[in-house]
């Protein structure tokens, strides 16, 4: 390593220390796993009908708390009123459909869930490894290592996990697992299967983005020319099609770099920041201390090393008053 | 106090504050029960959309941001050899020690499964995290920092040779610590850096660990500050005259050091609002409230600082330092709560319960009773009579 090369690698890493942004992969657009799964929501086809919510609610019964224990009544999947107002997922329920009013036409359903994002930004902040990315497409989630900080949630560009924040013994992050379960059986997800309008389309990713791109160039006039997810945050599995902007639905934008490549250098950057700070403080400590005592030496006292590093360590207040 | 008179509202007074204080321990004990049998919803306003709230603004960034003094006078003195700071090392580590201390109860209460609060040092490491990183340094600096005291509790304990090892230690512990703080503190302003559609952008900045660091640093040397004059004020009997002799000295000292780090962050926070092409939104109610933290909280400040060092009013650097520490736990608020989730509707915003309010109350209420106990057993804010002629 030349002079120039290690001066430019020390600056790069004050740097990188004081802005971990600095430090991010040349690579900007995330590929992901190519075989990668996912599902494709086309809400110009959605009717609200809520069977994907009933389909989750069964398929993951064993995990969701039981109906008995929800504070807030839930109507039953048939009772379509709930679409007008905004719900979210929550630790009971993975999934929800809102209704979107939107003038001058009729209303637009929108599906919410994980979006199983490429490069996760919840897996990049979870300090436990407790939530990971498959090479399948589903991000998941190992219960039994969460210590409950929530970074996840604050990470989270979608909102998308949720806590049960009444439980005093085990509370946990929920969230949707695109039924990977099932997927490793080859079943399809509990609201694919159940979609009776054939709105949700299961299949990877690349594939979803072709079909997407084929329905916006049939029939142009149908949909706004933005696939949501193709590039939201880096990419996500869970890919939308809206007749209105995405933005109408709820959809924030949240641009085109996932967040995990913000700080997911963070300890290589603090470890260079810590061998060099080390060295320079180290060295400004140490040449202080023998410049102090030679000074001391030199003031006439004679004093011995030890005595001079007591006066340097201990007040002295020789030359300040 | 010669008359009876005022001795006897002094009495009362000493009675009201003891009855405040037993009233916060009881409703502290209290909300902890309740804490930890309920749930965090129990005593929080927490929900999926804003999961971090009052606990995290005021315990852990301000918490820490002002324990940073520690690590600055104790860098200050034994690194760059400023002995003006001598009075006020060991009452700065304390201060430190009980500041992190606090922080990991206060992270009992704050994450949902305390008890395995070890597993991302000994289970799961989850290396790309900020988070792994603010908790390894957590965990280190608490030890550097006990290590740091070590003498003073030798000390106490009459362990002449134990505290002569312990004092040779004192140098290279410093810059440990200050590396190690260092990093603390700015990994802290990239918590938030994974939430660039989040945050608010006069608040979001590539630069946030820069300014975490910058601002933690005046932070702690004006806490350092506010609590000498308190401590000289409310525990006279765990002080001695040299103390509070040099003081002032000390006082002065940090003012210089304080207002020079707040003109530098004034001067880089200014320069990365206008290139991150962001005043525009200075005519927002997002930019007045960002102007009164900048204004009010650093620049304010950091002149009243420049002028009380320069004309040697010790009176303008007592205020100076108060209002540094109000100026940089309002931007902690801000930077956590306010800029965060800045574009949800009103009604999905946080605001903290009462209950959230008090637990940190009496969390500090310890820390208060627990940095007590310690200056008047151990030689903190005295020099120990055995050790006096070394100061000579």
């Amino acid at each position: 390593m030349n002079r120039r090369k290690f001066l430019s690698l020390t600056s790069a890493g004050i740097v990188a220390a004081a802005s971990p942004v600095n430090c991010r992969p040349a690579s900007a657009a995330a590929e992901g796993h190519p075989d990668a799964v996912g599902v494709l929501h086309d809400s110009t086809l959605c009717i609200g009908c809520r069977s994907c919510e009933a389909a989750c609610q069964s398929v993951n019964a064993e995990i969701l708390p039981r109906p008995e224990s929800y504070k807030i009544p839930e109507k039953p999947f048939y009772d379509r009123s709930v679409l007008a107002t905004k719900r979210r997922t929550d630790f009971q329920r993975y999934t929800v459909v809102n209704r979107y009013d939107v003038e001058g036409r009729r209303p637009v359903h929108r599906k919410f869930q994980c979006n199983h994002c490429i490069e996760p930004a919840c897996a990049s902040a979870c300090f436990v490894k407790a939530l990971y990315k498959t090479a399948e497409g589903p991000v998941l989630y190992r219960p039994e290592l969460c210590v409950g900080c929530r970074y996840c949630m604050i990470a989270c560009p979608f909102y998308v996990p949720a806590y049960d924040y009444h439980n005093a013994r085990n509370p946990l992050i929920y969230k949707c697992t695109m039924c990977a379960p099932r997927l490793a059986s080859g079943e399809l997800p509990g609201c694919v299967s159940r979609c009776p309008e054939k709105a949700l389309i299961f299949g990877k990713r690349s594939e979803l983005l072709k079909i997407a791109r084929e329905r916006i160039t049939e029939s142009p006039e149908k949909y706004v020319k933005h696939i949501y997810g193709e590039h939201e945050a880096g990419g996500t599995c869970w890919l939308y099609l809206s007749p209105v902007p995405h933005t109408l639905l709820d959809q924030p934008e949240v641009g085109s770099d996932s967040p995990s490549r913000t700080t997911s250098g963070i300890l290589e950057s603090a470890g260079m920041t810590a061998g060099i700070l080390s060295v320079l403080l180290g060295a400004v400590c140490f040449l202080g201390r023998r410049r102090r005592n030679d000074a001391a030496e030199s003031g006439g006292a004679r004093a011995s090393d030890g005595e001079a590093h007591k006066k340097v360590y201990e007040g002295d207040k020789e030359d300040g008053q | 106090m010669t008359s009876g008179h005022t001795d006897g509202q002094g009495l009362k007074g000493h009675v009201k504050k003891k009855g405040l204080i037993v009233v916060v321990l009881l409703v502290g004990l209290g909300l902890t029960l309740l804490r930890f049998t309920g749930g965090i919803g129990a005593v929080t306003n927490l929900s999926d959309r804003n999961p971090w709230g009052f606990w995290t603004a005021f315990d852990l960034l301000c918490g820490i941001a002002v324990s940073a003094g520690g690590f600055a006078v104790a860098s200050a003195y034994y690194i760059f050899g400023f002995k003006q700071f001598h009075v006020y090392v060991r009452a700065a580590l304390t201060t430190a020690f009980l500041g992190y201390f606090f922080e990991v109860i206060a992270l009992v209460y704050e994450v949902g499964q305390p008890w395995r609060l070890v597993y991302p040092f000994f289970l799961s490491q989850g290396t790309t995290s900020a988070l792994f990183l603010v908790g390894l340094c957590v965990a280190l600096y608490l030890a550097i920092l006990s290590g740091e005291l070590l003498p003073a509790l030798f000390e106490r304990f009459g362990r002449r040779k134990a505290r002569a090892r312990a004092v040779r230690l004192a140098a290279p512990l410093a810059v440990i610590g200050a590396v190690v703080a260092v990093i603390h503190q700015s990994s802290l302003g990239s918590l938030y850096l994974i939430a660039p559609s989040k945050m608010h952008p006069l608040w979001y900045s590539g630069l946030m660990p820069l300014f975490f660091l910058l601002s933690s640093l005046f932070a702690g040397l004006s806490m350092v500050v506010v609590e000498g004059g308190l401590a000289h004020k409310y525990l006279r009997d765990c002080t001695d005259d040299r103390h509070v002799r040099d003081a002032d000295r000390a006082v002065s000292a940090c003012g210089k050091g304080a207002s020079l780090f707040m003109f530098a962050y004034f001067i880089i926070k200014c320069i990365e609002t206008a290139a991150g092409n962001n005043l525009q939104y200075l005519s927002s109610g997002f930019g007045a409230w960002f102007l009164l933290e900048l204004g009010g909280g650093v620049a304010l400040p950091a002149v009243m600082y420049f002028i009380g060092v320069r004309r040697e009013r010790p009176g303008l650097i007592q205020g100076a330092a108060i209002i540094t520490v109000l100026g940089v736990v309002l931007n902690r608020f801000n930077v956590s709560l306010v800029a965060f989730n800045y574009n949800l509707p009103s009604a999905e915003r946080y605001f903290p319960s009462w209950m959230e309010v008090a637990l940190s109350v009496f969390l500090v209420a310890l820390l208060i009773l627990a940095y007590r106990g310690i200056c008047s057993g151990v030689p903190i804010l005295r020099t120990h009579e055995d050790y006096e002629e070394e100061l000579r």
